[in-house]
């Protein structure tokens, strides 16, 4: 990379590559903070990530030190972190870890070449050029904000800039040469530099300095240029469009500030300067801090592992109740513990919850298509919605006339008491409003599905509407045999996707279910339902030896993770028999709901925990819909587990809502084909999660969004700090600080050897775990031995740990707001 | 009853003082305080309301403490209670009251919890006294307690750069204001002979009686009285600073800067209405700046694409209507439309963050693609002029800063020459010299006797400037700050007999903070050698919590913040310079008002900001 001659694409692309990859709000999906770096090992890729950019990637020394004197960090974990790191010949003593003093200021490449101006010219360039790109930028992309739009032309940004400067009086620049630059040129990239900066060998660092000191409106733009549909309204933006303005802008306030009487940066260096990406060599703190971080996962790991071989050695009850598919998701763990413990014979599956049904959803009166199913796949079918309601519902505090002068003056002097009666009622008795993003508003429950493909009506945008009984047949025979399923008689089978609910997030689509892309999962929860209760369907699965007997009946249903509450879908079209058998199971859902929510509330200080699980779940709700709650749940904080393999393993095993649970059995799995399906699913996904988490957590900064309480939205896209800030990606504080930063452990059911074949057929897959950011771990079926998985083999893992066992866990938990450890319950 | 009138300032600053004696952790206690602090307040109001009108409504003046007093001045709390009082007390105590539940469970496991429902406390006494305020000087008090708790709340995620930034810059915005209420405040000791109270305006006979032969005065006073109005209301030309002060948690945000303190202005107008109702030119001025503002800020406001800022512009031209409804003699109306528009602008800064579901929702079901060329009626190029202007805010900002701080700064930066060095062998000495002088005034000759106030009065001016500009050393532009006090206290020694214990009252409390600021100043250059200047914010409080404390109580009592005898002495000093003396007044507030800026942008520097040390999370400076 250490080029003389610049070279502007590749310049771009590497920037792309390292700016947050964050989509418009509404979007939001979580991902891999740090996927920039994936392509090396962890700990080299943080080391990296440090020293390059100056993100804070591990906790702080003490708090690893903390941890260990308090025992949360074994002394059996250190030894072995410890040895891991002798053999690769860095042999660091248990003093230098525990005791020794370490400088840990981090001076990062990142700004420094751009530092002189500030340091050298006394020049604040940044608050000349910030607020006007930040604001041309919000109000270009504003998605619905302002009332007077910005005048926005086909061709682009930088094209629809030169529109309004060319029809104005007042021109955007002070100096005459950006001016005539702006009008005349084509504002070529590699020309500006010349200008401002002289050398060409320094152009890459700047570029990255610049684009650097705003990462969230960079980022944002980046995402934007390729994916021009995360907008509903439209716009076509490039990166290299901003970089554009931003050098003309640093021009403009040169010039302005000193005339012609300036030199390019290159003059001045007070220093010589290295290539960016120039290899970093680790510090020994880096080192310790690697040591303590694996030491502290595996002191928690090893209590899971123990907890599932103590746990497999136990009886196993019969089941021959209902049976219920829930979201991987780790919010569902709990709820899918409380449904057992309420009656041990139902039979609870995990699958990613859009119910291998993949397609874009058009409710009734929507302008547009939605994707529910996970982000990189594109469906090639739709779904609409025909009802009589529409899913509108109107605030009139939301309406831009209050900002007129007239309208505004009506309206201040009438709804303005209202509102203060207004908020008066929100603060005392909270309610669903029209504010409320509410999961059971994503569909009508009512309405009609357009599921079943019409050949005389097959298509609209591209899309087949609806699915054939042939492609009906294929999803439903992929869930039920990835999830270990091929005989179904006399029972219920529910499909019970998840949503969330809030008010005043506008983080509200990171609550909802990822594998629908940041949507309720309701929509697919019916759909599957509807496909498998299809007389033609089962016939088709018949053939391919699936028996779905007639008395069996699939209910589609939506959990709200929020609120705890659960809505159910089509159940006018039970039979009687069914109706009857329904109603006691809803029963039975209310109260592992009302259980659930008890267990949740124990990590919300300020709710009673204490009160009986009816009270407490009236609260929770509350919280939901309470404008001041900034945690109206706490969503994937606390997730570090995977866990693929039958539910026996889990079942009875308190895991703390820590882990995402998918069903798998390896027995009817010979080709692999199902698992490797599951684990291309599971690693992006739930690695995903697992690292923003992670990464939000140890730099909240830089990393995360920061404290969400002074945020303002910005053009509906996205959420900045007051008035003039950058936009913030990452997680916010809320979102992340009860979270204990470790990277996801993957436990897989299934005989090594044949895990590593399958994971040897998808390179990408298989990266995830090579490269260390997720963990796996490889129990056997046949000998019930854990093997840990290190550099492309897998070791035997050896755990002789005993697990408590928890007698009443709901009269532990009131007493309980941090992790509780793995334990044996029921 | 009327007795009773105390309870609005005894409350909150008990509820302050309790809430400072509580620790950080106790989060349930301190809001509980808060709680109470802010319900008591409504019900007292509420009660007093009701006896009020079952009473009949007549005003009240109580006269409440005599803080000083001699011959021919008097330093007194008034206290004035009318339908103004009554409407702002009830506006103020309901908000404040909602607001403290809404934080407790806002803020909850917040750093700085405690710092808020301090803050938020504060903010609430200042209110209070403000409004009950029955002359200038209670005035004053609770509008300067308004002033610092702003800047507090501005900054209050300290260890970022633009909250702390635009902290300071808002303070500057605000201390503009506060020339104007010391300038109306020294026109007016000329005018009434004493410190006049705002039931004697009500007085239309004696109005007019004194006006009248003193016409200049009364425009002068009336303006001074409009440029505080227009600060704190964000009214032309100083509209910018109130979308910039959003960087608190929004619950802050929504009361400060949605409802209560930015309608500070139409309170100073409602309430000295009586003085300038009979001044045409000045009722055509503050309803033609109204009309202005309203226009312009709409204008702004429709081109915002963040929604706190969308909300700041449009209530900006809503107290635009106001001023105007004010100019028409329509006090009724303006204080329902203050009512109305605190309400609905706090209901819409609160629920703001849930624009982007609602709205895009909104879009989801009612998009329809624009079309350009059908947009407008207006001729294109007046429609894009005008679009660039409302996105540059009509480049309000820089005019501001071309109009008042850029000469200010030119002035201090011509003063480089200066340094500690000699200040001391130049400064001292001639300060001895000065002080020879005034034992000997006598053989002074006229014509240089009554230069030499406002020769002195200058150079401390000049010691301002450049303490306002100084990059170097902090210890240094403090002291300058401190010369500054001495100088002005002998200016005024040659002004008129101002007797020792007067003096006393004035440099008593400069004295003791000066020394007390730098020690502290002195401490942390001793344990920080490197990071220790004024070019760039450090951040220092994240490991000198305790100094940070300390030195803001120093930068207080430096500034005459209302906490020690300096604040009276300021008073009297005003009171010392002629009526004709108007050159000698302006570089006394000019310097009054420079060092207060100067001060808090040192505290800033030092302490505030994002950490200079990197061994833990730090922000980026734009975020």
């Amino acid at each position: 990379m250490n080029q003389i001659k610049f070279d502007e694409h590749e310049c771009l692309h590497e920037l792309k590559h390292f700016l947050p990859a964050q989509s418009p709000l509404k979007d939001f999906i979580h991902h891999n903070t740090l996927h920039a770096f994936q392509d090396e090992k962890f700990h080299e890729a943080l080391a990296k990530a440090t020293q390059i950019f100056g993100y804070k990637t591990y906790l702080s020394l003490d708090e690893y030190r903390q941890a260990y004197h308090q025992g949360r960090i074994s002394q059996k974990a250190l030894q072995n972190a410890m040895q891991l790191r002798d053999a690769e010949g860095k042999n660091i003593h248990l003093n230098t870890l525990v005791h020794q003093d370490f400088d840990a200021n981090v001076h990062p490449r990142i700004g420094r070449l751009r530092s002189v101006w500030k340091d050298i010219y006394h020049m604040n360039m940044d608050k000349y050029t910030h607020p006007t790109i930040f604001r041309l930028l919000s109000n270009y992309l504003d998605q619905g904000i302002s009332v007077h739009h910005f005048p926005v032309l086909k061709e682009g940004f930088i094209a629809s800039l030169r529109q309004i400067e060319k029809n104005s009086y007042i021109s955007m620049f002070k100096s005459e040469r950006a001016k005539l630059l702006f009008e005349r040129s084509d504002l070529d990239i590699s020309y500006l530099l010349s200008l401002l900066v002289g050398d060409p060998k320094l152009y890459f660092n700047y570029l990255f300095d610049q684009q650097f000191a705003h990462p969230g409106w960079s980022g944002m733009v980046a995402v934007l240029e390729d994916q021009i549909d995360s907008l509903y309204d439209k716009r076509s933006i490039q990166l290299k469009e901003i970089i554009q303005l931003e050098l003309l802008l640093e021009l403009d306030a040169l010039d302005s500030k000193f005339g012609h009487e300036w030199a390019p940066l290159n003059t001045r260096l007070p220093f010589g300067f290295d290539d960016l990406f120039k290899p970093v060599i680790r510090t020994k703190l880096s080192e310790v801090l690697a040591i303590w971080q694996e030491a502290y996962e595996w002191s928690y790991y090893e209590t899971v592992l123990a907890g599932i071989k103590n746990n497999i050695t136990r009886k196993q009850t019969e089941s021959n109740g209902f049976k219920a598919f829930f979201c991987i998701d780790d919010r569902e763990c709990s709820f899918r513990r409380h449904l057992e413990t309420l009656d041990s014979s139902i039979d609870t599956y995990g699958t990613p919850g859009f119910f291998n049904v993949e397609f874009f959803f058009q409710p009734q009166d929507g302008k547009f298509h939605t994707k529910v199913c996970p982000a990189p796949v594109q469906p090639k079918y739709l779904i609409k919605e025909t009802s009589i309601q529409s899913g509108v519902v109107k605030d009139p505090h939301m309406s831009k006339h209050t900002h007129s002068l007239i309208s505004g003056f009506v309206i201040s002097q009438t709804l303005g008491f209202w509102s203060a009666l207004k908020l008066f009622f929100n603060i005392f008795k909270p309610g669903v409003s029209p504010a409320t993003s509410y999961s059971f508003r994503h569909m009508d429950k009512l309405g009609q599905l357009s599921i079943e493909f019409d050949p005389s009506n097959p298509n609209q945008d591209g899309l087949q509407i609806g699915f054939t009984h042939k492609e009906m047949a294929d999803r439903v025979e992929g869930l039920l045999k990835s999830t270990g399923i091929i005989q179904l008689n006399n029972t219920l089978v529910y499909a019970v996707g998840h949503g969330a609910s809030s008010v005043n997030n506008t983080h509200y689509a990171g609550y909802d279910c990822g594998a629908c892309s940041g949507r309720p999962g309701s929509v697919n929860a019916r759909v599957i339902s509807y496909m498998a209760n299809h007389p033609a369907v089962r016939q088709i699965l018949q053939q391919r030896g699936l028996h779905i007997a007639d008395d069996v009946q699939f209910i589609g249903a939506l959990h709200d993770t929020t609120r705890d509450e659960i809505e159910f879908y089509d159940i006018d079209k039970l039979s009687e028999a069914q109706s009857k058998e329904h109603q006691k199971h809803a029963e039975l859902f209310k109260q592992a709901l009302d259980n659930n929510a008890k267990e949740r509330s124990r990590r919300f200080i300020l709710t009673n925990t204490k009160n009986n699980a009816t009270k407490v779940h009236e609260r929770v709700k509350l919280r939901s819909v309470s404008l001041f709650e900034p945690r109206p749940e706490l969503n994937h904080a606390t997730n570090t587990l995977c866990i693929i393999g039958r539910r026996q393993l889990t079942k009875d095993l308190f895991l703390d809502r820590r882990a995402f649970l998918n069903s798998y059995d390896y027995r009817l799995d010979e080709d692999g084909r199902y698992l490797l399906g599951i684990l291309n699913a599971a690693a992006p996904v739930c690695g995903g999660i697992n690292l923003e988490y992670y990464f939000s957590r140890t730099d909240n900064y830089k990393l995360g969004a920061g404290t969400k309480l002074p945020h303002n939205v910005m053009g509906l896209i996205g959420v900045a700090n007051g008035t003039d800030g950058d936009l913030r990606t990452g997680l916010p504080w809320q979102m992340v600080e009860v979270h204990e930063p470790m990277r996801l452990l993957c436990v897989v059911e299934q005989i090594p050897e044949k895990l590593l074949e399958i994971l040897s057929r998808q390179s990408n897959t298989e990266a995830w775990f090579k490269k260390e950011w997720i963990h796996l771990v490889a129990l056997n079926p046949i000998n019930q031995k854990f093997y840990q998985y290190r550099d492309g083999a897998f070791i035997e893992y050896g755990t002789k740990g005993e697990t408590p066992y928890l007698k009443d866990l709901m009269r532990y938990v009131e007493s309980q707001s941090d992790n509780i450890e793995v334990s044996l319950i029921n | 009853m009327e007795q009773l009138l105390n309870i609005f300032i005894i409350l909150p600053g008990l509820g302050l003082l309790l809430s400072l004696l509580i620790k950080n952790e106790r989060e349930d206690l301190l809001s509980r305080v808060a709680f109470y602090t802010a319900g008591l307040s409504f019900i007292s109001i509420l009660s007093f309301s009701i006896y009020g009108f079952s009473h009949g409504f007549t005003p009240v003046n109580l006269k409440e403490v005599v803080l000083y007093s001699s011959k021919e001045y008097e330093f007194v709390i008034d206290f004035y209670f009318d339908k103004i009082t009554a409407t702002y007390l009830f506006t103020g105590a309901f908000l404040t009251f909602l607001i403290t539940i809404y934080s407790r469970y806002y803020l909850h496991r917040e750093n700085g919890y405690k710092r808020f429902f301090n803050t938020i406390l504060f903010f609430f006494l200042g209110f209070n006294l403000t409004v009950l305020s029955g002359n200038f000087e209670t005035l004053f008090i609770g509008w300067e307690i308004l002033g610092i708790s702003s800047f507090l709340l501005i900054a209050f995620y300290r260890d970022r750069y633009m909250p702390v930034r635009n902290a300071v810059k808002v303070f500057s915005v605000y201390r503009i204001g506060d020339v104007g209420i010391l300038l109306a405040m020294w026109a007016s000791h000329h005018l009434w002979h004493e410190n006049i109270t705002f039931s004697k305006l009500y007085n239309a006979e004696l109005v007019h009686e004194h006006l009248s032969g003193h016409t200049w005065v009364g425009v002068f006073i009336s303006l001074m009285i409009l440029i505080a109005a227009a600060v704190k209301s964000a009214q032309l030309p100083f509209s910018s600073w109130l979308p910039r002060a959003m960087e608190g948690p929004t619950s802050s945000s929504a009361i400060f800067y949605g409802s209560l303190s930015v309608h500070f202005g139409v309170f100073l107008l409602l309430r000295t209405m009586p003085f300038w109702e009979q001044q045409t030119s000045v009722r055509i001025l503050i309803g033609t700046l109204g009309v202005l503002t309203a226009i312009v800020a709409t204008l702004i406001a429709r081109v915002q694409s963040s929604m706190k800022s969308q909300i700041a512009y449009a209530s900006i031209s809503q107290i635009g209507i106001i001023f105007l409804e004010i100019s028409l003699g329509l006090d009724n109306l303006a204080l329902v439309h203050f009512v109305g528009n605190a309400g609905l602008r706090t209901y819409q800064l609160l629920v703001s963050p849930s624009a982007v579901s609602y709205l895009i929702r909104e879009q989801f079901y009612h998009f329809e693609p624009r079309h350009w060329e059908m947009e407008d009626s207006f001729p294109r190029k007046l429609e894009y002029t005008l679009y660039w202007l409302s996105v540059k805010e009509f480049y309000l900002d820089v005019m501001v800063n071309k109009l008042i701080f850029d000469p200010l700064k030119v002035i201090g930066k011509k003063l480089g020459f200066l340094s500690l060095k000699n200040v001391f062998y130049y400064i001292i000495p001639l300060y001895a010299v000065g002080v020879i002088a005034m034992y000997n005034e006598a053989s002074i000759p006229e014509y240089i006797h009554q230069k030499i106030p406002i020769v002195l009065s200058f150079i401390g001016l000049t010691f301002v400037l450049k303490s306002f500009t100084e990059r170097k050393s902090p210890g240094f532009a403090w002291l300058l700050i401190v010369l500054n006090h001495l100088f002005v206290a002998l200016a005024i020694s040659f002004n008129e007999h101002f007797s020792f214990s007067e003096v006393a009252w004035y440099l008593s409390g400069v004295m003791v903070c000066g020394g007390l600021g730098y020690f502290i100043l002195n401490t942390l250059k001793k344990q920080e050698p490197a990071y220790f200047d004024l070019n760039t914010y450090y951040g220092h409080v994240y490991e000198y919590p305790l100094l940070a404390v300390v030195f803001l109580l120093a930068c207080l009592g430096l500034a005459g913040f209302p906490i020690t005898p300096t604040f009276i002495g300021e008073d009297l000093i005003f009171s010392h310079i002629h009526e004709n003396q108007f050159l000698l007044a302006f570089f006394n507030s000019l310097a009054y008002i420079m060092g207060g800026i100067s001060i808090i942008r040192l505290y800033a520097r030092v302490f505030l900001g994002p950490h200079i040390k990197t061994y833990h999370e730090t922000p980026y400076k734009s975020s």
